[in-house]
């Protein structure tokens, strides 16, 4: 009696972890995109290089955007202020070095850090020799 | 709605070689403004602004008018430079009292900017690069340099030479314009005609480096003779400058042109002008090119330029090598060699004598060229007597000949399209290495 009545409880939350489980997997997750550095390639490019690296950046968004995986994305200027501590203490920044510098991001729909890596992989900016940061944008868990 | 929300539209729709036009536009305005001695900034803040331009547009959003917004920043950077600099000593002579008033700096430098003044400033960068001091191989580096946009590492490729030897050649050209108080300026340093004389000259070597040069990569011949036409096009723009032989040249690099997709197969090879497909020249430019030539005949004298296109005219209105009219090229090429003695000349005049009176009248003007022993290291001077041999049946010495020719390539792409001639004799007749 008790024993059926467990095995009821037992499969009902097997279903519950089933589908949480599988909600994982096919649930897309938000990544972010921090694009660094590739700046001593790129200011030795000619005009023409420089435009047709470009027109690769274009086509691999467009990709990433005809796959549904795109969420948006800007460049960042070089320029800024930083605030810093209690104290609030204004200062000119970006202090990174300047082969580090953030230059810009984009949010990816990825199903897993794998797979955001994997699209990662195919971005221009390695071309120049830059450095591409991915980091899982934390949900909200309801 | 934000940009980022905004899904992007890819950034395929620029304009083809955008970056390298507006590089060579905004370089000559900065030399215009600031000064040539400041040309290493003009060309660091230009590549800034491209820069930056790669920067803001990768995101594969580009602006509404991606010129525009070049134009505006390199303005703005001009507008900055002129204010923090305030050496104007080194600026323009004749904008510096504008410059030196906050009052008139703005507006001086938006007229900079507009079109006709871009034009004008390019032209006359273009002038001020044909410095006949120095060699017209520096002339068309520097020129490809600051005016096209092209890297040393490029114009190394395109003339298939080292880059060290492309960066003497910039050093010469530099140290000559930096010289410059200010760019030439036709109607005060231009009495004689001598200079776009010199302009005509490094536009024609850009093209013939891309029309007949030793570069097999179809695209980097498209490009130099797209450079040059589009240099040439702009002198026709103007008044002063749009005489008969700038018009002449404008229509040879058209009817030349127009055959380029011709003369090359899809596997890169070179096509002689029997081989070719007519169907894949380019009858636009064929239409374009007569007309500049027609426009051209305006002039007392016939120039190299007005002869060199009327024979490329001939050859692209003929429906074939058997339709085309020899015996005027023949004429032509007699009038060329008074003007323009050179052995090549006579090679062609010969091959042109073997197709409007035969072979055997072709092989003796081949064996009477004045100076032939010149000839002696030029593949196509053999080539042309195999062709001479061939039509009149001795394939044993055609083959010699070509055997010859095959030994002389001096690169390969000539190489494989001397062996294949070899390796088809008994084929059609091959006349012109044109």
């Amino acid at each position: 009696m008790s024993g059926s009545a467990a095995a009821v409880r037992y499969s009902a939350e097997a279903r519950v972890v089933r589908a949480r489980a599988e909600r994982k997997d096919t649930q897309m997750q938000k990544y972010m995109y921090l694009f660094r550095g590739g700046d001593a390639a790129r200011a030795a490019s000619s005009p023409e290089e420089m435009q047709k690296h470009l027109t690769k950046w274009g086509a691999w968004f467009k990709g990433l955007a005809d796959k549904g995986q795109f969420a948006g994305g800007e460049p960042l200027d070089f320029t800024g202020k930083v605030l810093r501590g209690s104290k609030k203490a204004l200062s000119d920044g970006p202090f990174a070095e300047a082969k580090d510098l953030v230059g810009g991001y984009a949010i990816v729909n990825a199903s897993s850090m794998d797979d955001a890596v994997e699209i990662a992989r195919g971005c221009p900016i390695f071309e120049h020799d830059g450095i591409l940061e991915v980091r899982p944008v934390r949900e909200m868990q309801l | 709605m934000t940009a980022a929300n905004v899904a992007p539209d890819a950034a395929q729709g620029l304009v083809d070689h955008l970056f390298r036009h507006q590089a060579g536009k905004m370089v000559a305005v900065l030399v215009r403004i600031l000064g040539p001695g400041n040309l290493d900034l003009a060309e660091d803040v230009v590549q800034d602004i491209l820069c930056r331009a790669l920067e803001t547009w990768k995101y594969g959003r580009l602006p509404p008018n991606p010129e525009a917004w070049l134009t505006q920043v390199a303005k703005n950077h001009a507008i900055d430079l002129v204010r923090r600099r305030a050496r104007f000593s080194e600026l323009a002579p004749d904008l510096a009292r504008h410059l030196a008033s906050e009052w008139t700096l703005v507006p001086a430098i938006e007229a900079s900017f507009d079109e006709p003044a871009v034009r004008d400033g390019v032209l006359r960068m273009a002038f001020s690069c044909c410095d006949p001091a120095i060699g017209t191989d520096s002339q068309v580096a520097i020129i490809l340099k600051y005016l096209c946009g092209f890297s040393v590492r490029e114009i190394a490729q395109a003339f298939l030479t080292t880059e060290d030897t492309v960066e003497k050649r910039l050093t010469r050209g530099r140290t000559a314009l930096k010289a410059r108080r200010d760019l030439f300026d036709f109607e005060r340093d231009e009495s004689d005609g001598l200079r776009l004389a010199s302009v005509l000259q490094a536009i024609y070597l850009l093209f013939n480096e891309g029309y007949h040069g030793a570069n097999d990569t179809v695209v980097v011949r498209q490009e130099l003779c797209q450079e040059a036409l589009r240099l040439g096009l702009l002198l026709t723009q103007h008044v002063a400058l749009a005489t008969p032989d700038s018009k002449a040249l404008v229509a040879l690099m058209c009817l030349h042109g127009a055959r380029l997709p011709g003369r090359i197969d899809d596997a890169q090879s070179l096509v002689t002008l029997a081989q070719q497909d007519r169907s894949r020249w380019d009858r636009v430019l064929i239409a374009q090119g007569l007309g500049w030539l027609a426009e051209s005949s305006s002039g007392a004298a016939a120039s190299a330029y007005h002869l060199e296109a009327a024979i490329a005219g001939h050859h692209a209105v003929a429906r074939s090598l058997d339709e085309t009219d020899w015996r005027a090229i023949r004429g032509l090429y007699d009038a060329l060699y008074r003007i323009k003695p050179s052995v090549v000349v006579a090679l062609n005049r010969a091959i042109a004598i073997g197709m409007a009176e035969g072979p055997r009248a072709g092989l003796d003007a081949l064996e009477s060229i004045p100076g032939r022993e010149q000839l002696d290291a030029y593949p196509f001077y053999a080539a042309a007597m195999a062709d001479a041999h061939l039509r009149l049946g001795a394939v044993e010495a055609a083959r010699g000949q070509l055997a010859i020719a095959v030994a002389l390539a001096r690169n390969p792409t000539e190489r494989a399209l001397l062996e294949r001639k070899l390796n088809h004799v008994g084929g059609e007749s091959w006349p012109s290495m044109s």
